[in-house]
């Protein structure tokens, strides 16, 4: 069962009171800020070891000794002094110099680039209580560069222990930003592991060690990476397995997992988000690329949030989901590999967390908006997309979205201020708005232009995508019912089942929580007025058709990505991002018809559906790019079928 | 006549000899009464304060037990005639009276007191046998085969495992075999150093006719003031001095049982056998279940030239810990080391007797002075490890030294040879403190595990955490005394022992939470690779946790020895299995 996500989805969104920590900064003197008293408790009352303690128990612990030990054909020393040369490279030294100093440069930083930062302070009163019984484990979302300095910045500012940050080594290799930020607590990981045994011995037994001395909250992105999209990813799992093994293991009583949410009207590196999945490559993370960057401190980024969620208690997770016995027979610094049950129970609990990260997301009235820019990328009139950007709103607040929109404004001001941020993706003209083609120089081929335009839709599309979990479950509960000959729960839920599998990349469900979703989905629904449901039976109200019909309608660009089809029992489908991992260059052949041009739902995609469930584990995946979706780019219209490595073929329809 | 000797100076429904309690006099003074211990007779002025404090309870709020046995209540006994008459005929002693049937219904869980002190009876023997000898118990376990009544062998009656319970599925005549008669010591073998004793004596007995002779067996396990050979037997007993003694596996040379099927024992006394699994090994920790343990040979020591006391304060228990592992490693564990930690070196204050002269109190100033502020130990964290040392008086001395200096290294302080005495008289008084926590709101018990050596700290941190979160989330209103001790080391490993209890105002059914909060810590226990019982045993109590302890196929080749041993289950006690 997921009691934990019930008890959230049963009501709206508990209300919480923000909080703009920028707003003393205005007053006070940033100096002052950064050299003030700086004391917080340590974590679980055990005094911080220093960096280079943290290192020496780490080199010393049985565990690497054992790896080291079976490192063959190499002198033990060496190994050894290798070890030790990965974990130099890896460490953090947190120094409160630093910190002071990184929140004097912050405050000025902020203070520009945003208007406020808002922060619920009752979620950080739970955090400063949760350090102080057991490990906390930060988990925040990821969709900005600046994300871990705003999180460092606020505990600065909260007296609560800098964490300890999980960050990719691509910032280390920025000169002097490298070194600021290991002294600011971060450590760095490498990319691309592999199968480099020591590395991951290394890597592995400092992030227990920090959790199990429990000094400080171990930070990182159970997302993986930023989300180039803002739509959440589905977690990695392998710091999870890392964080979480000290408990499994019974080394610590009990972790505390505690989501956060960072939300922002407008993200600092949209343009390079967007440019990104157009397939221009991601410029290298350097310093001169950073102080070139300056311009973004030019502009103006709004408000952003930071919503600290309430701390998952992991033994309270693991209750009757695995079995702690299982390390009883083999010494618990053995390496191995995490079992199945540790695996399945690692990977319930990073989709819970980010499915908390979700719910905890504070949305701007422009991600509504954008959402019906979408639907209406030719341009809409001003007055009709405010009208239905209210309507969308109360859809919206009926499904336990956080909106930040104030209640002290006039709703229109508050649509078109929000609106006015985006300046650069949208722009209302003479009672008309428009998605705006980025600025360059004249003339244009038609490639470009198409790169320009499509890159502001694809922005756009990413302010939709951090609103998109408010309506996923009711809406596929929508699509569901939309392909059911006739009103029964159990057909519907079946279908359901299928989308759930079928977007399964696509949005983050928690493995094993169907009953859950599908139930989430159908309160949405009926909390909005648009099905009535009996005992057996799911049917929509006449009243709330639109509400049916929009829903549906979020949903069919990705429908459309996924070309479901199907001959005999054989499943073929098309992912987009599957094809995106294989075959980048495609991106912008596919992408643009995607988001436009939406086309109804085919009734007969009910035709294809399988006839239970569990028919959705693809075990044939087939996948056909078709005709239309290449339309835009001229040159290749190529109906070949795409094959990647895991991608066999098979007669087209 | 001397069948009911003990159960006359013995509780009826608590621990010990009824003219020892601890008690709050008139002006609130902690007190222990009688004369058989080093504290009896004394005043303990902190008892109070940290008796109030440690559980929020207040003398005004009492909870005194029923005082005396209400004779009505007790069940009519189940009496099959003519195994009565046959008993009379072969000449063992019998009785249905009700107190002793009562006596001998239970053992010291907090259960089975506390339905006592409440007046509460459950289901009793319906009759008491006293066999004199081995050979009453093969008649009485003949008869009782051919009249199909259920025996349960009674040695001390010290058990904490359920073990005494009578089965509440039991229709048959249910018949407790006290085996307190046998208790003569039949020959001691000075050439081999053994004993040949009749498995009733209790231990204190068997040692001080022992020492009378010179020797001693050195197997003392806390309860050895009432605890029977054949119960040791019965549940593989441990004894504190086991590091010079050993268990009471290492202890015993040959065992006579008596089995509905025949008589068991080996043919010989050689030190050791390549004969098939050893049969001994059946029989210890049967708990019971297959049939009486009668005599027994026991290997013997000279007694010791020398006895020496000690005590070390570490900084905290995990500095404890890494040193009696350390002291485990080197194989030089004193006779007896146990590491106590925080709060159960707060509570052994709390029971030191009023200072009779004002320079020992200077001194104890003193020496507070000096661990907390000169050395820095914080007064919270200190945990305090008791030593005996035991042999010729130059080894001794040797042997103290390696081990303080082992100590040493991990920041422990000597810290005199009294606190440690006063450590060991106090496990035998412990157990009266529980009943005087049950006058005042507060119920309690020990438990115990073995765990590897790597896992003692976080077994004993994960426990008494899960014992405080579970006591709160079972709305027991403060905060759960939740302590452990280290009390054997070995080399693989280590015994812990903990004590847990709360104050239960408030509670509806404070039974029913006590035994939910014991599960879960056994459960923790088990999930942080304790094992399910070092020395207590598995009773009823515990049986449920039996399969996983001993695998499908363990469990399988134990029932199939009962099944042939005692095949219609007249060793009905239903422990274990």
């Amino acid at each position: 069962g997921g009691h934990l996500l019930q008890s959230a989805q049963s009501s709206r969104a508990e209300p919480a009171s923000f909080v703009d920590i920028l707003e003393e900064r205005r007053r006070g003197s940033d100096i002052s800020h950064a050299l003030r008293a700086f004391s917080p408790p340590p974590g679980c009352g055990a005094p911080p070891p220093s960096p280079s303690a943290l290192n020496k128990m780490v080199l010393e612990s049985q565990h690497l000794r054992y790896v080291v030990a079976a490192e063959s054909g190499k002198p033990q020393a060496r190994v050894r002094e290798e070890a030790a040369a990965l974990l130099d490279e890896m460490s953090q030294n947190l120094q409160v110099t630093f910190i002071r100093l990184l929140g004097f440069a912050l405050s000025k930083i902020f203070t520009r680039l945003f208007r406020r930062i808002q922060v619920n302070e009752d979620g950080l009163a739970r955090l400063q209580q949760a350090t102080q019984e057991h490990p906390v484990i930060l988990m925040p979302n990821h969709r900005s560069y600046v994300d871990f300095l705003v999180l460092s910045y606020i505990m600065f500012t909260y007296d609560l222990s800098i964490p300890v940050i999980a960050a990719g080594i691509p910032l280390m290799g920025m000169s002097l930003i490298g070194e600021i930020f290991r002294r600011s607590g971060a450590f760095f990981i490498r990319r691309a592991i592999g199968s480099d045994k020591l590395y991951w011995a290394v890597l592995s037994e400092y992030v227990r060690t920090i959790v199990r001395t429990g000094f400080a909250p171990v930070e990182f992105y159970v997302e993986g990476l930023r989300s180039r999209t803002l739509k959440s990813l589905t977690p990695k799992m392998g710091m999870m397995h890392m964080v979480l093994e000290p408990f499994l293991k019974g080394e610590v009583y009990d972790l505390s997992l505690v989501p956060v949410s960072i939300s922002y009207d407008r993200v600092l590196e949209e343009s390079l988000l967007a440019h990104e999945l157009l397939g221009v490559p991601k410029p290298r993370e350097t310093t001169r690329g950073l102080l070139k960057a300056r311009r973004v401190l030019e502009q103006d980024y709004g408000s952003m949030h930071v919503y600290f969620g309430n701390p998952v208690s992991v033994r309270e997770l693991a209750k009757g989901r695995i079995g702690r016995g299982q390390y009883n027979l083999v010494p618990r610094d053995l390496p191995g590999r995490p079992s199945e049950e540790s695996q399945a129970f690692a990977s319930a609990a990073a989709h819970r967390v980010v499915r908390l990260q979700e719910r905890g997301t504070v949305l701007s009235p422009w991600s509504l908006t954008a959402l019906l820019v979408l639907q209406r990328p030719d341009g809409t009139r001003w007055d009709l997309l405010a009208r239905d950007t209210l309507w969308l709103r109360g859809i919206a607040l009926q499904l336990g979205a956080r909106l930040d929109w104030p209640a002290d404004l006039p709703d229109l001001e508050v649509m078109s201020s929000s609106m006015a941020l985006h300046r650069s993706v949208v722009r209302c003209e003479e009672g008309c708005v428009w998605l705006v083609e980025e600025a360059g120089p004249e003339p244009v081929t038609q490639e470009e232009g198409v790169f320009r335009r499509a890159s502001a839709v694809l922005m756009c599309a990413s302010y939709r995508n951090q609103a998109l979990h408010v309506f996923t479950r009711p809406a596929m509960v929508a699509v569901a019912m939309g392909t059911v000959p006739g009103h029964s729960q159990e057909d519907i839920y079946r279908h359901f089942c299928f989308l759930r599998d079928l977007f399964a990349n696509e949005f983050v469900f928690v493995p094993g929580c169907g009953p859950q979703d599908f139930e989430e989905g159908c309160s949405g629904l009926q909390q909005c007025g648009a099905v009535s449901a009996t005992d057996h039976e799911l049917k929509p109200t006449e009243e709330e058709r639109d509400t049916i019909v929009f829903l549906s309608a979020i949903l069919e660009p990705f429908i459309e990505t996924y070309q479901v089809t199907g001959d005999n029992c054989t499943l073929l489908y098309f992912s987009l991002r599957n094809c995106l991992s294989f075959f980048p260059s495609h991106f912008r052949e596919i992408f643009p018809n995607s988001t436009r041009n939406p086309v109804t739902l085919r009734r007969d995609t009910e035709g294809y559906l399988p006839p239970t469930p569990t028919c959705c584990k693809l075990q044939c995946p087939n996948i056909y790019f078709r005709q239309s979706h290449c339309r835009i780019h001229p040159g290749s219209c190529s109906p070949t079928p795409l094959c990647g490595p895991q991608v066999a073929t098979s007669s087209p329809i | 006549s001397s069948h009911f000797f003990r159960q006359d100076i013995m509780k009826w429904n608590g621990w010990g000899y009824s003219d020892s309690r601890f008690l709050f006099n008139k002006k609130g003074q902690g007190e222990f009464t009688g004369k058989r211990y080093r504290l009896s007779g004394m005043i303990l002025p902190s008892l109070k304060d940290w008796f109030e404090a440690t559980f929020g309870t207040s003398l005004q709020h009492k909870t005194p037990a029923t005082p005396t046995l209400n004779v009505s209540a007790v069940p009519p006994p189940n009496l099959v005639e003519p195994f009565v008459e046959e008993l009379k005929v072969a000449g063992v002693a019998a009785s249905h009276d009700p107190e002793g049937r009562v006596f001998r219904s239970h053992g010291h869980c907090l259960h089975e007191i506390f339905a006592l002190r409440e007046g509460r009876i459950g289901r009793v023997p319906d009759l008491v046998v006293w066999p004199n000898c081995h050979n009453d118990v093969v008649k009485i376990v003949e008869l009782a085969c051919k009249y199909n009544v259920c025996l349960m062998p009674y040695g001390g009656g010290t058990s904490v495992s359920s073990a005494l319970e009578c089965p509440l599925e039991e229709t048959r005549s249910v018949v407790s075999l006290d085996t307190s008669q046998m208790n003569r010591i039949l020959w001691i073998d000075e050439k081999n150093l053994t004993v040949h004793v009749e498995a009733g004596i209790i231990g204190q007995d068997l040692e001080r006719q022992l020492n009378e002779s010179g020797y001693c067996t050195g197997h003392e396990p806390d309860s050895m003031e009432f605890s029977s050979l054949g119960g040791w037997v019965a549940t593989r007993a441990s004894g504190m001095k086991k590091n010079i003694y050993g268990n009471i596996e290492d202890l015993v040379v040959h065992i006579k049982m008596v089995t509905p099927r025949g008589v068991i024992e080996k043919s010989c006394q050689g030190p050791r056998m390549s004969t098939g699994p050893d049969i001994h090994h059946f029989i210890m920790g049967s708990e019971g279940t297959l049939g009486v343990v009668t005599e027994v040979t026991m290997k013997i020591r000279p007694l010791p030239e020398y006895q020496k006391y000690g005590s070390i304060v570490f900084p905290n228990f995990q500095q404890g810990v890494s040193c009696l592992r350390e002291v485990a490693r080197q194989r030089c564990a004193p006779a007896s080391i146990r590491l106590m930690d925080n709060e159960q070196f707060q509570f052994g204050h709390a029971l030191k007797p009023q200072v009779s002269s004002i320079f020992t109190s200077f001194l104890d100033g003193l020496k507070k002075f000096y661990i907390t502020k000169f050395k820095g130990f914080e007064p919270h964290h200190l945990c305090v490890a008791t030593l005996l040392f035991e042999g010729d008086r130059e080894k001794v001395l040797q042997h103290e030294k390696q081990v303080y200096d082992i100590a040493a290294k991990f920041g422990g302080l000597a810290a005199g040879e009294d606190n440690g005495q006063r450590g060991y008289m106090l496990t035998f008084v412990i157990a009266y403190l529980r009943d005087l926590g049950m006058d005042y709101y507060v119920i309690g018990e020990s438990f115990e595990t073995s765990v590897p050596w790597d896992r003692v700290l976080d077994l004993c941190r994960n426990v008494k955490e899960r014992i405080v979160r579970e006591c709160k989330e079972r709305g027991v209103q403060f905060p759960p005394f939740s302590t452990c001790r280290v009390t054997q080391t070995y080399d693989a490993g280590a015994c812990v022992y903990f004590y847990f209890a709360f104050n239960y105002r408030g509670l509806a059914d404070p039974l029913h939470v006590y035994e939910r909060v014991e599960h879960e810590a056994r459960e923790e226990i088990l999930a942080n690779g304790g094992s399910l019982s070092h020395h207590h045993g598995v009773g009823k109590l515990r049986k449920e946790w039996m399969r996983e302890a001993v695998s499908t196929v363990g469990l399988g080749m134990l029932q199939s020895v009962k099944e042939y041993v005692d095949p219609n289950n007249i060793f009905g006690n239903r422990n274990l299995l």
